[in-house]
């Protein structure tokens, strides 16, 4: 059924049709309208057979998840920036346990300095989790890959981020295709656990494990989250013929055929990009698109493939790893080594910069030419930072950075729009 | 694709009359992005959000530097913000006021536009009268369909049934019947 809903709340939708045992909700923006909405659902009943559980801190509603998704309840959770490093060791116990759990990360920016809007850096900051990681581009596929990913979670009994571009998209009202409860129900079985306390059969799940094990653990882990790799396309294939819709897979190309360019990048961004790949096109330039669905695992393999008939990739990401550049950079490239190709990064977007066609289009133009540099950061103000440089060259006690940047640029907290 | 840019304080309601429009605009069949300028809002500071309309699927995500049309909640951010940046010259604009665009001191602004484009409606008054409540939004839609003819007075009155109930959405659709009314009857006597 076609909705003109916002994102969170075609999301929390979604989240109900997948029938959550467990919901655990701490808010933060920009993902707490996605837990108010489910939590409105179980109060209504709307939603039932389901406990939902307000608890006193993300670390705690990580825990909670935790334990009912070991106690065999199908378990939910969303969260986003701060939230999700408060929550990072119960983060890693999830994964480290095997349990299924899903949250959706409503990627936002991380601090100092604080800042609610969105970028990549809290996701990523986790890449190593253990969680596997699918970045949404518009809503439906947001609400889509919820559906994927309680599918995907509970057949390799691991857990799974779902990424949405915080305010971009949790906040836009766009149409979206809501499918049936019986259409999720034919997708997307019962939730049979790997492993459960279960009273009758005890065992004790979180031994502590030996140099003798502890690198099998390990290893049995990255071999488990490779596992995904077959099954997201086959489960992408399988989601089609229930939805009638392309929806998650490992990742996306579009006019790549014949493209010298490929612009590579994560979420909601893609549609910008593919705009202004439309106008390029028109204008005669060779140029394409590789949208990464599937961040964890990353798909070596088939970015490699999708990339082998260019001559150059820029990866333009909204991350990034102070003291080196990229972060999605890194893996792309590590997916191209030894193909020759150029490969150029560029950060942008940090905290909610807007990324506008004008910029994308001179960049991606320049590109074309081989005339960036190896990494960019687009449409920085390089007067407000090299004044900050002179400032610090001048004094030794120049004061805490953020402060004055925000005198220079003249923001007393409101901005002209 | 069309592209309208709402300016007005925190409490005015500028987020939801974006995503009415957008469902408005939903219920015509057409697609429509509504988004918020996703600030850190406070009531009475100035807040903006977004609507994108049109027929084919919207993947831009850029704020709406280049509007197709304005509207105003509040005049006293014409002094603050700016406003009008980047609006087309053939853009339209709506404001809530009893004043005109000379009043408000915007003659010189206002000249190098379509005059059939530019339209004032007291909408504040106007949910004073039929809702109780000072929020302009829901009439500014009102007069919006009358100014511009993009979207149907029944489309946002069908809008305003998805957002409220009862008494309110009775409300409000009374006040936007109206604003639409009086806008139509100020286009018409200025150019018949």
């Amino acid at each position: 059924m076609l909705k003109q809903i916002e994102g969170s709340r075609a999301v929390a939708e979604a989240v109900a049709l997948c029938r959550p045992e467990v919901i655990c909700a701490y808010p933060i923006s920009p993902q707490t309208h996605i837990v108010e909405a489910l939590g409105e659902m179980v109060k209504d009943g709307a939603l039932q057979d389901c406990e939902y559980l307000n608890v006193e801190s993300e670390f705690a509603a990580m825990s909670v998840a935790i334990g009912a998704s070991a106690a065999g309840a199908r378990s939910y959770t969303a969260t986003a920036s701060q939230g999700l490093l408060f929550m990072a060791e119960a983060v890693f116990n999830a994964a480290g346990l095997g349990l299924p759990i899903v949250m959706t990360v409503a990627n936002r920016a991380i601090g100092a300095p604080i800042n609610i809007w969105n970028d990549h850096s809290d996701s990523l900051s986790m890449r190593d989790c253990g969680w596997l990681q699918l970045f949404a581009e518009n809503n439906q596929e947001a609400l889509d890959l919820h559906i994927l990913a309680f599918r995907l979670a509970e057949e390799l009994s691991l857990p799974i981020m779902v990424c949405m571009d915080g305010f971009i998209l949790t906040h836009a009202y766009e149409r979206v295709d809501m499918p049936t409860q019986a259409q999720v129900d034919a997708y997307l079985p019962p939730y049979e656990p790997r492993q459960v306390l279960d009273p009758a059969e005890p065992v004790s799940i979180g031994a502590m494990v030996g140099p003798e094990a502890f690198m099998e653990v390990r290893y049995l882990a990255h071999a488990k989250q490779m596992e995904a790799l077959k099954l997201i396309p086959q489960y992408a294939a399988e989601f089609r013929k229930v939805f009638g819709r392309d929806s998650g897979g490992l990742l996306h190309t579009y006019r790549t055929e014949d493209a010298d360019t490929v612009i590579v990048a994560m979420g909601s961004v893609l549609g910008t990009i593919k705009d202004t790949v439309d106008e390029l096109r028109a204008a005669g330039q060779r140029i394409g698109v590789l949208g990464i669905t599937c961040f964890r695992p990353f798909p070596i393999a088939a970015v490699a493939a999708a990339l082998k008939q260019c001559k150059r990739f820029v990866v333009l990401e909204k991350s990034l790893a102070v003291g080196l550049g990229g972060i999605l950079a890194v893996n792309v490239r590590m997916a191209v080594t030894g193909m020759g190709l150029k490969g150029y990064t560029v950060i942008a977007g940090l905290g909610g910069r807007a990324i506008t066609q004008k910029s994308l289009h001179a960049l991606f133009l320049k590109a074309a030419t081989d005339e960036l540099d190896l990494v960019t950061f687009l449409d920085l103000d390089w007067r407000v930072v090299n004044r900050q440089i002179e400032r610090e060259k001048a004094h030794r006690r120049t004061g805490p950075v953020a402060e004055a940047l925000l005198r220079d640029v003249g923001v007393v907290g409101v901005r002209n729009y | 694709m069309f592209q309208v840019r709402i300016h007005g304080r925190g409490g005015q309601g500028v987020v939801t009359a974006a995503e009415m429009l957008s469902i408005a605009a939903f219920e015509e069949g057409r697609h429509a992005q509504a988004f918020p300028s996703f600030g850190s809002e406070r009531t009475g500071a100035p807040v903006v959000a977004f609507c994108r309309l049109a027929d084919k699927e919207i993947r831009l995500r850029e704020p709406i530097m280049e509007p197709d049309a304005l509207i105003i909640q509040d005049p006293t951010l014409l002094y603050q913000v700016d406003v009008f940046a980047g609006l087309k010259p053939d853009g339209y604009i709506l404001i809530n006021t009893s004043k005109t665009f000379a009043e408000l001191g915007l003659s010189d602004f206002v000249a190098s536009h379509l005059p059939e484009r530019l339209c004032t409606v007291s909408a504040t008054e106007l949910a004073l009268r039929h809702v109780g409540r000072p929020v302009p939004n829901v009439p500014l839609l009102g007069g919006f369909a009358a100014v511009s003819g993009i979207i149907r007075l029944e489309s946002v009155i069908k809008a305003i049934r998805v957002k409220f109930s009862g008494k309110v959405a009775d409300g409000n659709i009374a006040a936007a019947t109206e604003a639409y009314k009086i806008v139509r009857n100020m286009m018409e006597s200025a150019h018949a």
